[in-house]
């Protein structure tokens, strides 16, 4: 079976170093992998996708329409805003930092209201404050380290040690401490 | 030992084994990774060249005198390197030569979606396609192979969704290839028409040869399996179906060009139902359909716009939808925007401001286009902003003085000095505004002519623009502070006003780049802010309203000070 993780965030918040991360662990337990990434325009604040799966055998590198078993979402309404890729028993972790979108900001669209406390009524929802675990290991950067954390305990059969080793391997060395503290706090969640 | 690898890494990788020694491009997403992750081997000589004609011709010459050489661009960078390409399917090769050409179907980085497959029979030249990141090393080295075996430039056609997805691929060794003896030969390299004559019998006897070995390539192969249907398909569509349709048969095509009709045609034989799973335009299909080779589903399935996915093929084939939740609210669109600090926002606010009509270009700078600052009356392709603005105000000449044409950097180095020229020479009175950010920012900082660094940080004397706009015939031509948002108007009206072309270079480096110190963010004193929104004309998205008052957050803010200058206030401060 190929298990489908979608990551979603903000132009700038590390979801490619997610991505990478948790592939870099599941080669590592001998699965098939495939990641995808959309570089370019995306970068710069805008919305950003990033898909893992892995299994046996994967073919697509892309997760479609209700097919992810995670979504792992680092703002509050990016999950919403991709919530029809979520399987209807899968689980969306979310971050609740609020990150308001340009057309918020000087448009007229709006920011949905307790986008969190919505979205747990459609489906399993996991909601961390991200951003408060990362400052208290140390730097806000770490939201995604503390985002994987939390995956984690989804995935059995990968256990801490793996984890860590992805991060001390992937990570600049300075700032390995500070993210093996931001995993361990979002996996002790 | 297999590695997790991006398609454009594995490309590198398949470049450094085959042992090419030159490697020449510019950038273009999302082709880009592939120069950068090449420049790390020392093996390897690799360039930014100013733009894809450059870069292709300058792979020729290597390949000329016997190098395996190499160029990748984006898609629209093959209509830019289009001269080099048809006539060097004439001249074919000395040393192997392959042209990588990336698409972007659905646009995630582009300003079309056009085919690249069509180059390849235009310019009758054989086109690998890869679905993977193990088929992006394997048919690179590959290419190499026949492109030394059958005297031509091999296409190596990626997408998106091949170029920026990982997947495993297996290392092998560099096998170095070594100089190829160069010996004068002008009826294969000087293409007169009396040379150039005899060369195309010679591309299409290349040609019969390369349909044959399509025919019986390990590239092409049918997997067998329920025969009830039975699908055409390469690249990125080879995956999906397969992903859909784990158990149908499937022809999969890796060269496309030239398509093995007759092994197709068997294929076709063996199954009840055939359908041609293609992204962008009907080319596999039309092709199978004019062999006369009975096709059951295509481009009346799939359309002809955007990416296929799993779910598109499925509904196109009839099953049903996954079931799915939503969220029942709108969510607001989160679109791209000029960084905080960006030292692009200040130039189109004074646009916006004057109300000018704007030629605008390919580059970070396009977001000026976006509200509020909606500074762009057009966009087409690298250049495209300096020689439309001279057509416009030559048709145009009493509104010369309330249009301007922008573009950065490297756009105006890849062929924006080819229009200023244009300009110069036949003597509209035009103001073109260069944005010098010191760096190619859009495909993510790459360096080029201007910025003083080659790819592989070599430090080189840096071109001049002021030197360089004088010398083919602005006699107007100064620099401005882009942060400067008082000498930026004051500059462009006073352009405006005379009557003779004029350059504007407004400067300021990228704000991302290391070297730049980050300045001290600024707030707002709440009880001087009136509210009346000055601030927020800027569209930075470090500068938020809330409770009736404007906010600035400290994490984004770089602080450039245009809000500060804005503020009649004067309620935003440092600290
Ligand atoms: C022919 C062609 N080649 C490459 C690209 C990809 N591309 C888009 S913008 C850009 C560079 C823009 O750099 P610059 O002009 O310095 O502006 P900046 O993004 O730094 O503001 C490139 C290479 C393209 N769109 N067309």
């Amino acid at each position: 079976m190929t298990k489908s993780i979608m990551i979603v965030g903000v132009g700038g918040q590390g979801t490619l170093l997610a991505s990478r991360l948790i592939g870099h662990v599941l080669v590592e337990k001998g699965f098939d992998v495939k990641l995808s990434e959309v570089h370019g325009m995306s970068q710069r604040g805008g919305s950003v996708v990033t898909y893992v799966k892995y299994g046996e055998k994967v073919y697509s590198p892309i997760v479609d329409k209700g097919e992810a078993d995670f979504i792992l979402s680092f703002e509050a309404v990016e999950g919403a805003r991709y919530l029809e890729m979520l399987k209807k028993d899968g689980t969306l972790i979310t971050n609740t930092q609020e990150i308001y979108p340009i057309t918020v900001i000087t448009g007229g669209a709006s920011y949905p209201a307790e986008p969190t406390q919505k979205l747990s009524k459609l489906c399993d929802v996991k909601a961390v404050d991200a951003l408060a675990l990362a400052r208290a290991a140390g730097s806000e950067k770490a939201v995604n380290t503390v985002l994987i954390g939390v995956l984690s305990n989804y995935l059995p059969e990968i256990e801490q040690d793996a984890w860590l080793g992805a991060i001390e391997k992937l990570v600049k060395p300075k700032f390995v401490e500070l993210n093996k503290k931001a995993f361990v706090s979002g996996r002790e969640i | 030992m297999k590695e997790l690898m991006l398609g454009n890494k594995a490309i590198a990788r398949g470049l450094y084994e085959a042992g090419v020694k030159y490697v020449s491009s510019y950038p273009g997403t999302p082709s880009t990774e592939i120069t950068e992750e090449v420049a790390l081997y020392d093996e390897v000589y690799a360039e930014w060249a100013p733009n894809e004609k450059v870069a292709t011709e300058s792979a020729l010459g290597a390949s000329l005198a016997g190098a395996r050489s190499f160029t990748a661009m984006k898609h629209v960078g093959l209509n830019v390197a289009a001269d080099p390409l048809f006539t060097s399917a004439y001249t074919g090769v000395n040393g192997g030569m392959v042209i990588c050409v990336a698409d972007d179907p659905a646009m995630h980085s582009s300003q079309n979606e056009q085919d690249s497959r069509h180059y390849a029979r235009a310019a009758k030249m054989p086109m690998l396609e890869p679905a993977d990141s193990a088929e992006c090393r394997d048919f690179t080295v590959l290419a190499y192979e026949l492109s030394e075996k059958y005297d031509t430039p091999v296409l190596l056609r990626t997408c998106t969704r091949v170029a920026h997805s990982q997947s495993l691929v297996e290392l092998k060794v560099r096998q170095e290839a070594g100089l190829k003896d160069y010996v004068k030969n002008p009826a294969k390299y000087v293409m007169n028409p009396g040379n150039a004559v005899k060369r195309h019998f010679a591309v299409e006897d290349r040609l019969k040869a390369l349909k044959d070995y399509s025919e019986t390539s390990p590239l092409n192969f049918a997997e067998m399996g329920d025969t009830a249907l039975g699908f055409v398909c390469a690249g990125s569509c080879y995956q999906y179906v397969k992903e859909v349709f784990p158990n149908a048969s499937v022809f999969k095509i890796g060269l496309s060009f030239p398509m093995p009709l007759d092994a197709i045609r068997e294929f076709a034989g063996k199954v009840e139902k055939l359908v041609v799973v293609e992204e962008l335009d009907g080319i596999f299909e039309q092709e199978i359909r004019a062999a006369g080779i009975r096709v059951d589903g295509g481009k009346d399935l799939f359309g002809n716009t955007g990416e296929l996915s799993q779910s598109k093929i499925a509904a196109a084939m009839g099953l049903k939808a996954k079931e799915v939740s939503r969220f029942g609210e709108p969510v607001p669109g989160r679109p791209p925007v000029m960084c905080a600090g960006c030292p692009h926002r200040g130039v189109f606010y004074v646009l916006s401001k004057l109300k000018l009509t704007v030629t605008g270009d390919i580059g970070c700078y396009t977001l000026g286009a976006s509200a509020p600052l909606s500074a762009m009356d057009s966009t087409v392709c690298m250049g495209a902003s300096v020689s439309m603005l001279h057509g416009f105000n030559t048709v145009r000449p009493e509104t010369s003085n309330k249009t301007v044409a922008v573009i950065g950097d490297s756009t105006f180095l890849h062929s924006g000095i080819t229009s200023l020229t244009d300009i110069a020479y036949n003597r509209s009175i035009s103001t073109v505004l260069i944005l010098d950010n010191s760096i190619t920012g859009m495909t993510g900082h790459q360096q080029n002519p201007a910025t003083g660094y080659t790819l592989k940080m070599q430090q080189v004397p840096p071109v001049s623009l002021e030197k360089l706009c004088e010398a083919v015939g602005i006699r107007r031509v100064r620099s401005v502070d882009a942060y400067d948002l008082k000498a930026v108007e004051a500059a462009v009206k006073e352009e405006l006003a005379a009557d003779e072309p004029s350059v504007i270079i407004c400067r300021r480096p990228c704000m991302l780049l290391k070297y730049v110190k980050p300045r001290p963010a600024l707030s707002v004193e709440m009880d001087k802010c009136r509210a009346c929104r000055s601030c927020m004309k800027l569209g930075c998205p470090a500068i938020r309203f809330e409770g009736g008052k404007a906010v600035i957050d400290a994490n984004q803010c770089a602080g450039c000070g245009l809000c500060a200058t804005l503020c009649a206030f004067g309620a935003i401060k440092e600290g």
